[in-house]
């Protein structure tokens, strides 16, 4: 499955010649070949490979849910399933595709495999609550299955009381399924917290650190403070649906709209939970592939810190029509205006990388371009809705559906396959087919539009979400987005079928060959177990200087 | 001019004094975005293609952005970001402030339907008549779960929530018929949750008023407009609500808690009653039923027997949906008799 180590090394590339004694350092995938050293190994590169393994696999669950909703809409009345089964259908999508997907996707794989590999370190900080938030997750998705599988939940992901504290379903096993999973998401924050603080190799200075470490720390900074108040919010209504608490049905004195507020204080910055690290990932394919140096560092890596400070603040925006008071309206609404602004200087600033660059167009590059047009319109619409008029008619009708899968998904998916991309050579050694690679995004990027503009039509139209059936006027639009899933759906199997090929037929790949002046590629690829044989590499560059041409980047290196 | 960017946006017909202000401030944002987003793809496609990479290890120019450009990045879309919020926030202002002169109607919303009080007329169920260009405000609570009462011709949008009210208002400007859908998820008829306002004109408004006052069935307030709109199938517990009304039950029993002829239907179900040979039997499904089919079995304590038997008059679904029917009347709630007073004592005699 993996080079001989030997000739990793002998590989040319920007890799600092290891000593002689090093030679047969094996790679960290075949250092240890036996199921108890990949279950219980501390070591990040084999933990970040297992969260792909079972990211991808909640990804399949909650993408077949996905299609069984797009498919029940195809017709006004029922077309495959009851009412009940399609409520649950559309719940279980949101939650295993926010809470087993988006959340972890991202730091869980790249995050822990690139971040020490980007500071120079051997490991994170803390390796064993790396595993631990490994587990953690899994025991939270175990409960949450075995409550899928038991009954189910018909809430919708939002979990809004008193529906959630009444209906029959079962609600407690999956709420308490996902209070566990938070846990995972505070150590793996607390984790690269600290890593980033104490784990810098000498000479990576802060403002010397890739930036998508930068938005690793802006992510962490929400999880450790904000997934708590999701945990007890989630305790809470799992206490009133058991045992009556009385928090908050009004029958019993509690208040439904609390329950609001403290649901969308965490979930409102979980939306920069998905999407921060996506910009992480995006500023780095953006300068690697155009060999360019991030048009404005700072404004990139302090917008990070910006999004996640004022994230905190703007939940309110969700409650427009939720008979808060106009002058909160206000506030929350001027402070989501913020939150574009910071998003928009990001995008002028990728925009700005790629001027007087040298663009490569490879798949991760085509997954850029699409992720840059999800992010302004779905940033856009985003700010749209900021205004609070235009909220109200739009509120909970399908354009909510369209600009959250636009913003949070398109962005964050786009940024997932480019990164799956990008380092698929520095993970497991392997060269997938360019082509396909190219054709595969053609059809997501296509197969998403399909889906989702028809959406932002339907929302205009006036179409509420979470309808089982519709009135007939609805229709055509709902056919052409199955259509566009479809689509979308057919562009993941192409990529899930080549990516797989790859793994096991692919091409070996040399150390570098992208020739990316990322942090990163500092080393071998795969890289050995402890990330660096011989002597430490120097940083005396900032990651993506392309200024001076490099001995080590001969002519073809694949 | 409007008329098209309405078909290209598939925005539905604007009937009230909201909905242009509305439309109005998204015109401005999908034609500033639309704008802004070419320029930014244009740019970015130029650079794709000029800046192409023309040898493998090429190496590139150190640029940073100047002082200016950070500050145009920041400046340009915060001045239009905050001219929306100002054109928007004004409009919401607008939204949330009925006039002193609005008609109040009272809106609860209940799974799965919306029923409407006129403060001094009737009450209806899934339609609501109101007066073209006159500011109706109406009163949303809810008696379940949370709904949300969307109207998309006017663009008005409020949350019913339990135990509170909440308000919103509009003034219909064209007579006509629009839809009323609920927004927030209640569970499992959420999507047959429709209604529709009938808006009139003055005249026919005054009609309308004076129909009610003679109380003409065929005319009156929940009469569905347009059958297109109503639900396909009615639960069964509003089947049994119409046949209880058909069958005569009410001659009899009341729906409110008051004891009549008969024992009242409001919370009967799941009651342990005790019989006149003082038998205690649990009011369930079966015991419903056995009443209506040989009223003579069993007799409450305190009520006469003169109820006839409904064998052979109903069958069985119609049987069925009246249990149901007196299944919907559970409100344990309500309290019946009088009250016991207050339970702590006076501190100072």
């Amino acid at each position: 499955m993996s080079p001989s180590p030997s000739s990793i090394a002998a590989e040319p590339g920007a890799v600092p010649a290891p000593d002689s004694h090093h030679e047969h350092h094996p790679s960290y995938l075949i250092d240890g070949t036996t199921v108890k050293s990949w279950l219980l190994s501390l070591d990040h590169k084999r933990i970040g490979l297992m969260y792909l393994f079972w990211v991808l696999l909640f990804f399949l669950v909650g993408g077949i849910y996905a299609l069984v909703v797009r498919l029940e809409l195809l017709t006004p009345g029922p077309t495959i399933i009851d009412a009940m089964t399609y409520n649950r259908a559309f719940t279980m999508h949101g939650v295993v595709m926010i809470f087993l997907f988006m959340i972890p996707a991202i730091p869980g794989v790249f995050g822990n495999f690139m971040l020490p590999l980007m500071l120079g370190a051997k490991d994170v900080a803390f390796p064993r609550l790396n595993l631990a938030s490994l587990y953690i997750l899994l025991t939270g998705a175990i409960i949450a299955i075995w409550g899928m599988i038991n009954g189910g939940m018909d809430t919708g992901w939002t979990f809004y009381t008193p529906y959630s504290t009444q209906t029959t379903t079962t609600v407690a096993p999956i709420l308490f399924g996902a209070f566990i999973i938070g846990f995972s998401s505070i150590a793996t924050g607390i984790n690269f917290i600290v890593t980033t603080h104490t784990m810098r190799a000498p000479g990576i200075t802060w403002f010397k650190m890739p930036l998508f470490v930068w938005a690793m720390y802006a992510t962490s900074c929400i999880q450790v403070l904000a997934t708590p108040v999701l945990g007890l919010v989630l305790l809470l209504v799992v206490g009133e649906n058991l045992f009556n608490f009385g928090i908050f049905d009004p029958s019993r004195g509690g208040d439904p709209v609390l329950f609001q507020h403290l649901f969308w204080f965490y979930s409102h910055p979980a939306v920069y939970i998905m999407v921060l690290p996506a910009f992480g990932v995006m500023s780095e394919v953006v300068s690697a592939f155009s060999r360019k140096n991030i048009f404005g560092y700072r404004a990139i890596a302090f917008s990070s810190l910006g999004i996640a400070f004022v994230g905190f603040f703007a939940w309110g925006h969700h409650m427009f029509v939720s008979g808060q008071s106009t002058f909160d309206a206000g506030v929350f609404a001027v402070l989501t205006m913020l939150v574009g602004v910071f998003t928009a200087i990001k995008v002028f600033n990728w925009v700005g990388t790629v001027y007087k660059g040298a663009v490569d167009f490879k798949t991760p590059f085509a997954y850029f371009c699409g992720f840059l047009y999800f992010t302004v319109f779905g940033g856009m619409t985003g700010v749209a809705f900021g205004t609070a008029s235009l909220d109200v008619p739009w509120h909970d009708t399908y354009f909510v559906v369209a600009h959250f899968h636009f913003i949070m998904v398109g962005a964050t998916i786009m940024a997932f396959m480019a990164a799956l991309h990008y380092w698929f050579p520095k993970m497991f050694g392997k060269m997938y087919h360019e082509g396909w690679g190219l054709v595969s995004a053609a059809l997501i990027i296509l197969g998403f539009n399909a889906t989702f503009i028809p959406q932002f039509l339907l929302g205009n139209m006036g179409m509420p979400r979470r309808y089982y059936e519709y009135p007939e006027r609805f229709q055509n639009l709902n056919v052409a987005s199955t259509a566009g899933a479809s689509l979308l759906a057919f562009g993941f199997v192409i990529a899930a079928v080549y990516l797989t090929y790859a793994l096991i037929y692919g091409r070996r790949a040399s150390a570098n060959p992208w020739r990316s002046r990322g942090y990163e590629w500092l080393t071998e690829s795969p890289p050995p177990t402890h990330n660096f044989v011989g002597p430490q590499p120097t940083y005396d560059e900032e990651p993506h200087f392309y200024v001076e041409p490099k001995k080590a980047e001969v002519p073809d290196a694949v | 001019m409007n008329e098209l960017l309405n078909d290209i946006l598939f925005l539905p017909e604007r009937a009230s004094t909201f909905a242009d202000r509305v439309d109005t401030l998204h015109y401005f944002v999908v034609g500033v975005t639309m704008v802004a987003s070419l320029a930014v793809g244009t740019a970015a496609l130029f650079f794709f293609f000029r800046y192409r990479r023309r040898k493998p290890a090429q190496t590139t120019e150190y640029v940073v952005p100047s002082v200016k450009t950070e500050f145009l990045f920041v400046s340009l879309p915060l001045i239009f970001f905050l001219t929306w919020f100002a054109i928007g926030y004004r409009d919401f202002v607008f939204y949330t402030t009925p006039p002193k002169d609005a008609m109040d109607v009272y809106v609860m919303g209940k799974q799965w339907m919306w029923k409407f009080s006129y403060p001094e007329g009737p009450n209806g169920v899934n339609v609501l008549h109101v007066p073209a260009n006159r500011p109706v405000r109406l009163l949303l609570t809810s008696r379940d779960v949370i709904h949300s009462f969307f109207v998309p011709s006017f663009r008005i949008k409020m949350d019913a929530l339990p135990g509170r009210y909440t308000q919103t208002w509009f003034e219909a400007t064209k007579p006509g018929t629009y839809q009323i859908l609920c927004t927030e998820y209640c569970g499992l008829s959420h999507s047959k949750m429709l209604g529709e306002v009938v808006v009139l004109s003055a005249e026919d408004w005054d009609n309308w008023v004076k129909e009610q006052r003679q109380g003409k069935l065929p005319n009156r307030q929940d009469a569905l407009a347009d059958l297109s709109l109503v639900p396909h199938s009615a639960r069964m517990a509003e089947q049994g609500q119409a046949l209880a009304a058909n069958q005569g039950c009410f001659k009899c029993h009341t729906v409110n808690g008051e004891p009549h002829i008969g024992p009242t239907f409001l919370g009967m179900y799941g009651r342990l009653e005790t019989m006149q040979t003082g038998q205690k039997i649990l009011v369930d499904e079966a015991f419903i039923t056995q009443s209506m089919m040989d009223p003579g079995a069993y007799i409450l304590a305190g009520f006469p027997n003169v109820m006839p038997t409904y064998q052979g008059k109903l069958t069985g679904p119609q049987s069925a949906a009246i249990v149901e029917y007196i299944k919907s009347l559970r409100t344990p709630d309500i309290r019946t008799g009088a009250s016991r007073g207050p339970v702590y004592e006076p501190l100072s005699q």
